[in-house]
């Protein structure tokens, strides 16, 4: 269970470019719970995820995941509990290592680091099972270098890095926004189908309505750094994306009018 | 005829000197090849190996033991470094910079307040001399160090198919994508920074024998010999070296041809003094080749270059 509570950020305090990030963020994921994450640029989408891997610390507030008090665990400790997908696909994985010298770091996280091989046999015959289940034929390319594989492929690659070691917490953050229409698709199928497989809690963040609606069990709506819309279950499968719209619209509109 | 003469009497010299600095900039790779990091440190710690080397023997240490001692002071300065980049937010270039500066002070105090110490193979047990350069025997210093090369070669390829070698590749290859695996990159940084630097200073202990004194200037535009290494090597051999081993074996070939071309320019009649410059000019261009090449080359539409990019 992941729980933010009261939790504030603002770039940039006391100077001309202040922003006010995260404005007072409440918000509960139970276990199992896959929620989209929508709302405009500058609604706090992306920072509730940086804060929760802890990319930057909050200002104040609390963090709890499982019952662990998150806030002041370094972004390299938190990592044991979280798989992450980036947006850029450049950021995920690493260009010049090849594909299964990024799934041997990925099955070490959380793990001590010391000086056993970096890769095992046993281990390439799970990387290849696991590959194979993407259906990209990345199987037979397991030692190629990543930086010849194409956006969509090292998605997907990235996704089964963050989940070879199965996550507490699923943090996807746009991670189809770079890819095409058809990639994409088969990148959030992928994502489906991990998720479900593996039961994971999962945020993904997304500006694609149709897919915020279409995944997932639970859909919230950010503006100016906290929810103000939070649908879930029977109410959630009904929702179309007009509705989200009208929400969208009465929602900015309640905040341009506030202030 | 002269000259011909000149250069094979000349070439061992080259070749050893080669093999030593070889070692160095194997030490260079790893930070700028590995960790993506423009170390400066090592000018400092190339004096500083042969100092503490040279310096203990004459205290009555093994050689053995005053090599290790070599190595262990380069691993400090290494950490020295890699603190004030990771821990006091200082960028790497100035970090090593300010290092290095701080080295050439230490490095006198070791020296015992002079600028050089010789140290006489007839007294101590050296492991390489210039002397036996052109000898046939295990004491020829060429084959000496190929023994190191060959022997550090086969440890670092060891080490970074580790886990813990796997993150420190890692951390230079992609740090967000490392710490968001678990990777402590700060860690790793300092950990790549003190093997380079230990390395360095190994290469200094032997360079210092060899040349039979230690000096505090000995390590004045290492990086510079390093990263010509390095580069010289990737541009001839990389296309023939994919292996992170013969990778290494490339940069130590790479001084090598470093040192034979110097010596040809030597025995061409240039002046010693315009060395260093010579050096800065190869570097800038074996740098300027690979961008200009993927700038202009590839427009033209040449297929195996597209390929191989």
């Amino acid at each position: 269970m992941l729980k933010l509570k009261d939790v504030y950020k603002t770039f940039n305090r006391g100077t001309v470019n202040e922003k006010k990030a995260i404005d007072g963020l409440n918000l509960t994921l139970e276990d199992g719970d896959f929620v989209t994450v929508i709302g405009g640029n500058g609604a706090g989408k992306s920072t509730t995820l940086n804060l929760i891997a802890g990319v930057f610390p909050v200002d104040s507030g609390k963090i709890v995941l499982n019952g662990l008090t998150l806030n002041n665990l370094p972004e390299h400790k938190r990592a044991r509990f979280l798989g992450r997908v980036f947006q850029d696909p450049m950021r995920g994985t690493a260009a010049t290592m090849g594909i299964e010298e990024n799934l041997a770091l990925a099955y070490r996280r959380g793990k001590m680091r010391g000086l056993s091989y970096g890769i095992t046999n046993e281990e390439r015959k799970i990387y290849r099972e696991r590959l194979a289940t993407l259906g990209l034929g990345l199987e037979d390319r397991m030692t190629s270098k990543v930086g010849l594989l194409s956006g969509g492929q090292r998605q997907a690659l990235t996704l089964l890095m963050a989940t070879l070691q199965k996550p507490d917490l699923l943090l996807l953050d746009e991670h189809t926004a770079a890819l095409d229409p058809k990639t994409a698709d088969k990148v959030l199928q992928l994502t489906e189908e991990i998720v479900a497989r593996d039961k994971l809690t999962t945020l993904m963040v997304t500006h694609n309505m149709k897919n915020a609606i279409q995944y997932g069990n639970r859909l919230i709506m950010m503006d100016a750094g906290k929810v103000v819309v939070d649908i879930r279950g029977e109410e959630k499968k009904n929702l179309t994306v007009r509705d989200l719209l009208e929400k969208f619209n009465i929602e900015n509109d309640r905040m341009l009018l506030s202030e | 005829m002269d000259f011909v003469s000149n250069l094979l009497n000349a070439l061992p010299g080259a070749v050893a000197q080669g093999l030593i600095w070889g070692l160095m900039a194997i030490g260079v790779y790893i930070t700028y090849k590995v960790l993506d990091l423009a170390d400066l440190t090592v000018d400092g710690t190339m004096s500083m190996g042969g100092a503490v080397c040279v310096m203990l023997m004459m205290n009555g240490a093994n050689v053995w033991v005053a090599m290790l001692c070599a190595f262990i002071a380069g691993m400090l300065a290494g950490a020295v470094t890699g603190i004030l980049h990771t821990g006091m937010g200082i960028p790497a270039i100035l970090a090593g910079i300010l290092t290095q500066l701080a080295l050439y002070s230490i490095n006198l105090r070791i020296l015992g307040n002079k600028a050089n110490q010789g140290i006489n193979p007839d007294k101590y047990d050296l492991l390489v001399s210039l002397r036996n350069v052109k000898e046939v025997s295990i004491a020829n210093p060429i084959l000496v160090a190929a023994i190191f090369t060959v022997v550090l070669i086969a440890l670092l390829y060891w080490f970074f198919g580790t886990s813990l070698g796997c993150g420190i590749r890692a951390t230079g290859a992609n740090p967000d994508m490392s710490r968001a695996q678990g990777i402590n990159v700060n860690f790793n940084k300092i950990l790549g920074l003190m093997l380079s630097n230990g390395l360095v200073a190994l290469a200094s202990a032997l360079y210092a024998q060899y040349q039979g004194f230690a000096d505090v200037n000995a390590g004045r535009g290492a990086i510079v010999i390093g990263l010509a290494a390095v580069i010289i090597g990737e541009v001839v051999f990389s296309r023939i070296f994919r292996n992170f081993a013969l990778k290494l074996l490339a940069v130590a070939l790479g001084a090598i041809i470093y040192y034979l071309v110097i010596q040809i320019v030597l025995t061409l009649g240039m002046n010693s003094n315009d060395l260093k410059m010579l050096s800065a000019i190869v570097v800038a261009v074996f740098l300027a080749v690979p961008y200009w090449k993927g700038k202009y080359w590839n427009k033209s539409g040449k297929k195996g270059e597209a390929k191989n990019a």
